[in-house]
């Protein structure tokens, strides 16, 4: 399924079990981001090996940080999970802050190149 | 509720200094618009910022890094202000008819972002308090537990100031000014990004 909102876009591959999102995220507070947490949560009730793809998302903005903490907080609490996170070095904001959501996770695979 | 003047941190309020470097102001009068319309022009505005800075770090052959000192001054200035913006638009109150400015000046070391905006004297005690909090707590903890406390609800926590403060190397200072008119409060939130 796809979500194409103009500024990004989020595609859940079901025979993969990757969400990747593409573009720039600046939402107004955890009720806008509602659909991208909701596609996540699909993704992670569906399988218990589950990638999501950030190398292309160029801005987060700090409601957007909380958003993927409450989605990696609720993937920790399910038991035989493997989270895989693609991030980019060539989008500075991954390389400083994706590495926080392995604080709150330490299983987190977490793979910027 | 009695109106209050405090500066919190070290406030250097470049604003007014006539022997600064370059320096782009931008001023934004609220109108009737609804916030849901309004809410882009952070980004539109941040970006610009943003893109205006890199004229001052231009990427150069013989300089390997300067690419990668371009795109990152880029990025963090574009977080920075886009953080700032969406807050002043949050938190300040379209009723009393305030602009809300922003203000880049950059000097030899540094990036400098300021933002103020107009609130009234409860709001602005509000955020004095948790201002007062951050500044005496540990950044890492405290923004580890502000995730974690979000997961369960949707308060504002200051994440965005945490990142800056944790992921940025930002250093953050705010000024409180008492108004001539009672009741409203000026709230200036300095950003200062190290280059």
């Amino acid at each position: 399924m796809k979500i194409d909102s103009g500024d990004y876009v989020l595609d859940y591959d079901e025979s993969s079990d990757k969400v990747q999102i593409i573009g720039s995220l600046r939402l107004n507070g955890l009720e806008e981001y509602a659909p991208v947490l909701d596609v996540l949560r699909e993704c992670l009730t569906s399988t218990t090996a589950m990638t999501v793809d950030l190398s292309k998302l160029e801005f987060l903005n700090s409601s957007g940080i909380a958003m993927l903490s409450k989605f990696i907080i609720e993937a920790r609490s399910k038991d035989d999970l493997s989270l895989t996170l693609l991030g980019s070095s060539k989008v500075p904001w991954q390389g400083k802050s994706l590495k926080n959501l392995q604080r709150l996770y330490p299983a987190l695979k977490l793979i910027i190149d | 509720m009695t109106d209050f003047n405090e500066v919190i941190g070290h406030f250097s309020d470049l604003r007014n200094c006539l022997t600064q470097g370059e320096y782009l102001h931008l001023g934004f009068q609220p109108n009737s618009s609804p916030l849901k319309e309004r809410w882009r022009n952070n980004g539109l505005s941040a970006d610009f910022m943003a893109d205006y800075v890199t004229t001052f770090f231009p990427k150069s052959a013989e300089d390997p890094n300067s690419e990668t000192r371009q795109i990152e001054i880029k990025s963090a200035v574009s977080f920075i202000a886009n953080e700032l913006l969406e807050n002043a638009m949050k938190y300040s109150d379209p009723s009393l008819k305030k602009a809300i400015s922003i203000s880049l000046i950059l000097e030899e070391t540094r990036i400098v972002i300021i933002e103020s905006n107009a609130a009234k004297t409860v709001q602005a005690r509000h955020y004095r308090d948790f201002v007062q909090k951050l500044e005496q707590s540990d950044p890492m903890q405290m923004y580890l537990e502000q995730l974690e406390a979000k997961a369960l609800d949707d308060s504002s926590s200051g994440l965005g100031f945490l990142t800056m403060l944790n992921d940025y190397d930002a250093k953050l200072a705010w000024q409180f000014q008492s108004s001539e008119e009672q009741g409203i409060i000026t709230v200036s939130t300095e950003v200062s990004l190290p280059i």
